[in-house]
């Protein structure tokens, strides 16, 4: 335990400095938000993931964020265990047909003012799973979307510049 | 002469499946076969439906040989094999929310997979100051979606009840009519964590059916991705284990360890997960000499930098004390099951397809199977440090003798309808792929088996007598698939 702590303290951090914003994805989401409400919130968003049925590619890249290389919590951005205390629902999957009623009574116990982020092909478009009896398929086709970040599943990079998008308007 | 030998004998056999044999049935074989499974000669391995029959794969367990049995269903009816073989009865339950199809004399046919409208029936559970928990479908962290209904008393839970399904995407019907890249992509999407293995055993499904062998060193490239990703997910998953026992010192020790292999996997085979890396017929892309010298840094540092954190696990008495004795498997119950990878083997369940099947290249490898018999949290623990350790040996092994040549063959066109299927050892267990190609080259009927299905119903019996505080930590150290079981 001291030689691991020890460590920590002598060897470099494993932290990165912050993906690049490029402009046209900050015009984005600037585009897609409400800039007063998103102002009275400052320098930090509680974020609220929902998986509606996603095979878990979504969910292993959200998880990734949370390591030493991407630390999203420096940023002021943090996960949260109820939708209660949520100001960012981040939804995966192509919604099934058995996840749409949790997902709509997560959507209303979120306070306003809220916003829903489609993480992935699947929540974006149905991806793959478009069309399948079992799927309702985008997440706005439920509840509706203010930010789509596409990939199979999307990079933790991605993921965090998207999110920092919304931190900078 | 074996008890399978027996049973395909009493049927008919369908000449155009590999590589192992199909007979068609009568009711009273498919009986015959659900006895010797509760009498435990025979290994239940997958139970699925299409239109007008079920069939039935099962595993001979000393012998490790393996056969589908067959059952046209006429009347939409057949005879329930869970009634005498427990393991069976989530599958059947699917199979009549999927095909329709009755199990007769069933002990269970609530809606399993395809959720209904009117109020889902728990079992009940009496007795003086029980109170239930309901957690789920949305649950506190970032993981799948279930629903888990906790009778406890005081803080010690009675019975735990799983209702999953939530992640039903019809996954099997979509597959159904779709040419083989179509298919094989959605292979690589039933269990996202899994996305190599299943697209190696839907690759390995294909070539059966249509007797091609992909290249040598397709071959060997196949197994160094699923080595890979085994690797990444044990690693990501022993940190998450000890997060869930709130040493997030080792969470965040193994979440470095995990992202410097996806970052490997990127840089060498184009993703970080790998996924649509394994394709009918061979490989995508070929590994350049740049990627195989990545590689081979990466297994240096992770055989560097994973020792020191295993003797932080087994050096912190606070630690063990919550894995130690915590969530116990009993091995006759995981025997029963037939319950595959580590949850399997840190119960006293010797069974890896990698050596049982001993498939290409596996054959030619050295490589240990751990098992233990304490089957408790802390026995899975172990059981996935020492993959993590063969899995870097089996990398090392498989850089060194990495044949040269091409990564993918053609596939002809099957002439008539074939039939292939394939066991491939996933990090969480082994995962079947069975399949019927058209004449057209399309997928006629697919139907992907997760280890999840025969290891779901243990983590109700393992979490029996333990603290409510004590389920995250047990439900982590499964790691079922949500996702690969709901289909």
């Amino acid at each position: 335990m001291r030689r691991h702590l020890f460590e920590g303290l002598i060897r470099k951090p494993l932290t990165e400095p912050a993906p690049w914003i490029d402009d046209d994805a900050a015009a984005d989401v600037a585009k897609a938000l409400d800039r007063a409400a998103r102002k009275r919130l400052g320098r930090s968003l509680a974020i609220r993931q929902i998986d509606a049925g996603s095979c878990n590619g979504c969910e292993l890249e959200i998880v990734a964020l949370n390591n030493a290389f991407y630390d999203l919590e420096r940023y002021g951005l943090r996960f949260v265990a109820s939708p209660r205390h949520a100001d960012v629902l981040l939804v995966t999957g192509p919604v099934t047909k058995n996840m749409r009623e949790a997902l709509e009574r997560t959507y209303l116990a979120t306070p306003d003012p809220k916003w829903v982020v489609a993480l992935g092909d699947c929540a974006i478009d149905g991806g793959l799973f478009a069309g399948g009896q079992a799927c309702i398929g985008a997440v706005d086709g439920v509840i509706p979307v203010d930010i789509r970040i596409r990939g199979c599943p999307p990079t933790p990079q991605k993921i965090l510049a998207s999110l920092l998008a919304m931190l900078e308007i | 002469m074996s008890a399978l030998a027996d049973l395909l004998r009493a049927g008919r056999p369908i000449a155009a499946h590999r590589p192992w044999p199909r007979a068609m049935v009568g009711t009273d074989t498919w009986q015959s076969a659900a006895t010797q499974l509760r009498d435990g000669n025979l290994v239940l391995t997958g139970l699925w439906g299409e239109s007008n029959s079920v069939h039935m794969a099962l595993r001979d367990r000393a012998l490790n040989e393996i056969a589908v049995l067959s059952l046209d269903c006429p009347e939409r009816r057949f005879p329930s094999a869970g009634r005498l073989h427990p393991p069976a009865i989530r599958l059947e339950r699917a199979i009549l929310d999927l095909h329709g199809l009755e199990p007769l004399s069933a002990p269970d046919t609530r809606p399993w997979l395809v959720h209904a409208a009117e109020p889902y029936h728990f079992l009940p559970a009496e007795g003086e100051s029980l109170h239930q928990i309901p957690v789920g479908p949305v649950h506190a962290g970032t993981i799948e979606p279930g629903h888990f209904r906790i009778t406890a008393n005081g803080e010690t839970v009675v019975r735990l009840e799983e209702r999953l399904g939530y992640a039903h995407k019809g996954t099997e019907a979509l597959m159904a009519g779709s040419d083989l890249a179509r298919a094989s992509k959605l292979a690589g999407r039933v269990s996202g964590d899994s996305t190599v293995a299943y697209a190696y055993a839907f690759a390995r499904a294909v070539e059966a059916a249509l007797d091609v062998a992909p290249p040598p060193r397709a071959v060997w490239l196949r197994a160094l991705m699923a080595e890979v990703e085994r690797l990444a997910n044990h690693l990501g998953d022993i940190g998450a284990i000890c997060n869930d026992a709130s040493f997030a010192l080792m969470h965040a020790h193994c979440g470095v360890l995990r992202e410097r292999v996806l970052r490997a996997a990127d840089a060498a085979f184009g993703h970080r997960l790998m996924r649509d890396c394994i394709v009918p017929g061979g490989v995508a892309a070929d590994l350049s000499d740049t990627g195989v010298a990545q590689l081979s840094t990466l297994g240096d540092e992770i055989a560097r930098r994973f020792p020191p954190l295993v003797a932080l696990y087994d050096n912190q008495a606070s630690l063990l004390d919550r894995t130690v004795g915590t969530g116990t498997l009993r091995p006759a119950l995981a025997r029963q099951f037939g319950a595959g990878g580590y949850v399997g083997r840190a119960s006293g369940q010797d069974f890896d397809a990698r050596r049982a099947i001993a498939y290409a290249p596996y054959d030619r490898l050295q490589f240990d199977v751990p098992v233990r018999e304490d089957g408790d949290v802390n026995a899975r623990v172990w059981v996935r440090i020492r993959e993590v350790e063969q899995s870097l040996s089996l990398v090392r092994q498989l850089l060194a003798g990495l044949p040269r040549g091409p990564v993918r063959a053609e596939l002809p066109a099957p002439a008539e309808p074939r039939e292939g299927m394939a066991l491939v050892e996933g990090f969480r267990g082994d995962i079947l792929i069975w399949l019927r190609l058209g004449a057209d080259g399309c997928i006629e009927r697919c139907h992907p088996r997760d280890p999840s299905w025969f290891q779901w119903p243990l983590l109700e019996a393992a979490i029996e007598g333990n603290i409510v505080a004590d389920f995250p930590l047990c439900n982590k150290s499964f790691n079922c698939s949500y996702s690969g079981h709901d289909l």
